[in-house]
């Protein structure tokens, strides 16, 4: 395609490559410097000494990192699973029906967690767990309030990505499939869920890692016993730079830097299998 | 599963009415979302609304209605709010919040347009490769990303001794944004700039939107009518992205009024924002009125840019279907 910049191709080029880099090193710096130190044979952290392996050997024995660890991967479990089932609930009523009482508050409260500042909402679910227990005992203060905290922003997050996937579906197909006798029931299971099956799995992992990342509404939430890895390293970190924390950034940028890069390949391989697929379909 | 609804009723043949059901039917995908909202975003928030006109009695809070003696009782404790008005400091950490969020605002934006603008216009074969490495720092943790600052900007840090070497140092001594040449960590300098990094990818992936949907004949069109290119861009591109600004401002603005985790990190004693008092508040004071009150007002102040983002994200939507 041919169109003009605004200022002459040569310089455009260069202009916009420095900036697009200079940008990327903004944004990685700091997670490379993380990897990069966790191997720092120094108690300082941000002082190279030479080579070692002594933290992640550390990060072995620490319990309380482990065992915040295994919490909030339970708690990103359950979280992911309840926001895919709850975001698609939300994102079918707004998606399917245009119009019912009270859609512009739903709406509203759904996008609402996305922005609203979180000291806010960890605040007021608080308060209002504290006056349910006190008028009839439960719940007390832990993983179940903590999860329906993370519920909240994990609906909202949830219900964006499934709703951008249902607004580009071709209503044809669940219509084709009613026209050839399915009930309701089978268009969705058999239909619908099929093709948005791809963004359910984006919205898991994406709500997994907001609830596995979760600091202020976890803390107002938490009780006794309930510390999670986010926690663990906040209470550190306020403390001074630790090198623990740098060997389980570490852990957690490789596993993620791993998973992002395997889920984008896998997503754009079935992509184009898919488009071959309409292709030959279309094909009289 | 309750019983599918009557297949005669909404047979797809009479093609107007082709509005299909779920499994359980419309109240139930309506519903269960619907109420689940109702219980856990906006009731809380009628909660604290209350209790921020209330007061501490001891570790309980005071009840607003008392019946005692055959009189009703109507209690409401301004108190919280005139003391949240007439103290300066706390007026002081409003206007410094929404300093800061501003301040941040418009770095993202001025950093994220050009960034997005020529994201938007690299090969495609290359946008989803780029897409994907302004994706990947939003899925690592973002708790770690801000404590990996501390390191860069604290003492020793790597970032600190580029800047003092390179004399920047002096020029944000100049402006006031640190509180001595050669110290950049807990400083206005190290929140503004762990809040950009921070909410940058916010900033881009609405306006790369914006930009990567834009239909280039129209600047070709431009161009044949005579405009130069710059006045094409200011005139065409900036105007046709102004969806993605606004919601990539607002997806900025609103949640760093309300920061906590960044301030805590990389803030000084000098930088106090809305976030860490209310933490404050109920942490440390355990004054659940005030904490309330300060919840209160957060949401006031940030309730007219919500409304914003939600208009501009429901007519996006509107323009997707």
């Amino acid at each position: 395609m041919k169109f003009r910049l605004a200022t002459p191709p040569a310089f455009n080029r260069w202009f916009g490559r420095s900036w697009l880099l200079l940008g990327f090193l903004f944004l990685y710096v700091p997670i490379v410097s993380l990897v990069v130190y966790s191997f720092n044979d120094s108690p300082i952290p941000n002082v190279w000494r030479g080579f070692t392996l002594r933290w992640y050997a550390e990060l072995l024995q620490d319990e309380e990192m482990l065992a915040g660890v295994w919490l909030s991967l339970k708690i990103a479990f359950l979280t992911a699973c309840g926001s895919v089932v709850l975001g698609t609930l939300a994102a079918f009523a707004l998606v399917k029906y245009r119009r019912f009482k009270g859609r512009t508050v739903f709406s509203g409260m759904v996008s609402a967690p996305l922005v609203m500042p979180e000291v806010v909402v960890g605040l007021s679910l608080l308060l209002m767990l504290v006056s349910i227990q006190r008028m009839v005992g439960f719940p007390e203060r832990g993983v179940t309030t903590i999860w329906l905290g993370h519920l909240l922003l994990g609906l909202a997050y949830a219900t964006v990505v499934i709703q951008a996937r249902l607004q580009t579906l071709n209503p044809q197909l669940e219509e084709a499939a009613m026209d050839l006798g399915a009930r309701p029931g089978q268009v969705f299971w058999l239909v619908t869920l099929p093709l948005i099956a791809q963004s359910l799995v984006s919205a898991w992992l994406l709500t997994f890692t907001i609830s596995f990342d979760d600091v202020v509404i976890t803390a107002f939430l938490s009780g006794p016993g309930s510390t999670t890895m986010p926690l663990v390293i906040f209470s550190r970190a306020r403390l001074g730079l630790d090198p623990s924390v740098y060997a389980m950034a570490t852990v957690i940028v490789v596993v993620v830097a791993v998973g992002v890069v395997a889920a984008t390949y896998l997503i754009a391989r079935t992509e184009r299998q898919r488009l071959l697929e309409m292709k030959a379909a279309r094909r009289p | 599963m309750p019983t599918p609804p009557d297949r005669t009723d909404d047979a797809p043949a009479t093609a107007p009415a082709r509005r299909w059901r779920l499994p359980g039917g419309r109240q139930l995908v309506i519903g269960v979302p619907y109420l689940w909202l109702l219980v856990f975003f906006l009731l809380p928030f009628a909660i604290v609304a209350r209790i921020s006109f209330a007061e501490m009695d001891g570790i309980r809070v005071t009840d607003l209605l008392t019946f005692e003696d055959g009189v009703l009782r109507l209690m409401l404790d301004f108190g919280n709010y005139a003391f949240l008005l007439q103290d300066a400091l706390y007026v002081q950490t409003y206007l410094a919040s929404l300093q800061y969020a501003a301040a941040t605002t418009l770095l993202c934006l001025l950093i994220g347009y050009p960034f997005a603008y020529f994201m938007a216009r690299a090969r495609p074969s290359l946008q989803i490769t780029l897409l994907m490495l302004v994706m990947l720092p939003f899925w690592t943790s973002f708790l770690l990303r801000v404590f990996a600052w501390r390191g860069l900007l604290g003492e020793n840090g790597l970032v600190a001794e580029w800047m003092v070497a390179l004399g920047l140092d002096q020029v944000l001594y100049q402006f006031g944004l640190i509180g001595a040449p050669g110290r950049l960590l807990h400083t206005p300098f190290s929140l503004v700039l762990g809040m950009t990094y921070t909410y940058l990818p916010f900033m881009i992936l609405p306006l790369y939107g914006a930009l990567a949907k834009m239909d280039m004949r129209l600047l070709e069109a431009a161009a044949d009518l005579g405009a130069t290119p710059w006045s094409a861009f200011w005139r065409i591109t900036v105007p046709l992205s102004k969806a993605g600004i606004i919601a990539g401002s607002m997806l900025v603005f609103i949640p760093c009024v309300g920061e906590f985790v960044i301030p805590e990190l990389l803030g000084g004693p000098e930088t106090l924002m809305i976030g860490r008092v209310l933490w404050d508040e109920f942490f440390a004071n355990n004054d659940w009125p005030m904490a309330s009150a300060v919840a209160v007002v957060v949401v006031l102040l940030v309730i007219v840019p919500i409304a914003l983002f939600h208009k501009y994200q429901a007519q996006a939507q509107e323009r997707r279907t």
